[in-house]
């Protein structure tokens, strides 16, 4: 690479894109969940409300890059690779633990496991353009 | 039961089919201009433009017959498709705007391939699970 490039452009735009999306759809979800049917599996829920804050912390940190974005979006990353992972693990060994559906259970399968792939992009992309940071 | 429920649903026909059959050619279109290294071109920006003309047309159609009394299944997770469904192209085009490369392009392509899912989804929401 011959120039370090900004967080926020090129494939790092796509990488927001994609963030917003499952920004919109963790947040739906779960509000709608909270609203019409918290009494019946309150731990899953309040999961995918977290997942929902994640993903859009992590895309106003990628959109926002600079030294605070970089750090908040490494943050965010981090927390949802740890997430993902281990709600997958929980949700496949005992899946009394999660009677509904999150985001992360079974590591996203039902999301096409994009919920798995894209925390490790996102630190993949932030090791790529840790240049920008100094 | 499947079926007269989709006779009878608005967002099932010629709207939803040719939006999610757009959508799918606009993504395919945009990943060969990610491969060739193009940034969006004024026909993936058409193709935006013209999805968002389905998908509105078919929201209306949709608001239109819960104006007859018609109801979906899943009342809540209908209508947080419907409103989502109308935002995805003009994300796809405001982004695509602000990044004038190939990785433009690439988010013609995602957003093109998520919308589809989110058409069917739709469908699904308006007839009444396990009914």
């Amino acid at each position: 690479m011959a120039e370090p490039q900004a967080t926020n452009r090129g494939p790092g735009r796509l990488l927001i894109a994609i963030y917003i999306l499952f920004a919109i759809a963790a947040t739906s979800r779960a509000g709608l969940q909270i609203a019409t049917k918290f009494d019946r599996a309150p731990v899953a829920y309040l999961l995918s409300a977290a997942a929902a804050l994640i993903y859009i912390v992590a895309a106003v940190g990628l959109a926002r890059a600079g030294h605070a974005g970089r750090r908040t979006a490494l943050l965010c990353c981090s927390v949802e690779l740890v997430g993902v992972l281990g709600v997958g693990v929980l949700s496949v060994a005992d899946r009394q633990l999660f009677p509904d559906e999150t985001v992360w259970s079974q590591f996203g399968s039902g999301y096409g496991y994009v919920p798995l792939v894209l925390p490790i992009l996102g630190l993949l992309w932030l090791w790529r353009t840790r240049d920008a940071d100094r | 039961m499947t079926s007269a429920a989709a006779a009878g649903s608005p967002v099932h026909g010629i709207l939803a089919t040719a939006g999610i059959v757009l959508s799918l050619v606009l993504a395919g279109w945009a990943l060969v201009a990610t491969l060739r290294h193009r940034a969006p071109d004024r026909a993936q920006f058409a193709g935006l433009a013209l999805l968002e003309l389905a998908l509105l047309g078919l929201a209306v159609v949709a608001l239109v017959a819960l104006g007859g009394g018609e109801r979906p299944g899943e009342p809540g997770a209908f209508f947080g498709y419907l409103v989502t469904v109308v935002c995805l192209p003009p994300l796809a085009w405001v982004l695509a705007r602000m990044e004038p490369t190939r990785w433009g392009s690439a988010i013609v392509c995602a957003i093109c391939l998520v919308t589809p899912v989110v058409v069917v989804r739709l469908q699904q929401t308006w007839e009444v699970v396990g009914g």
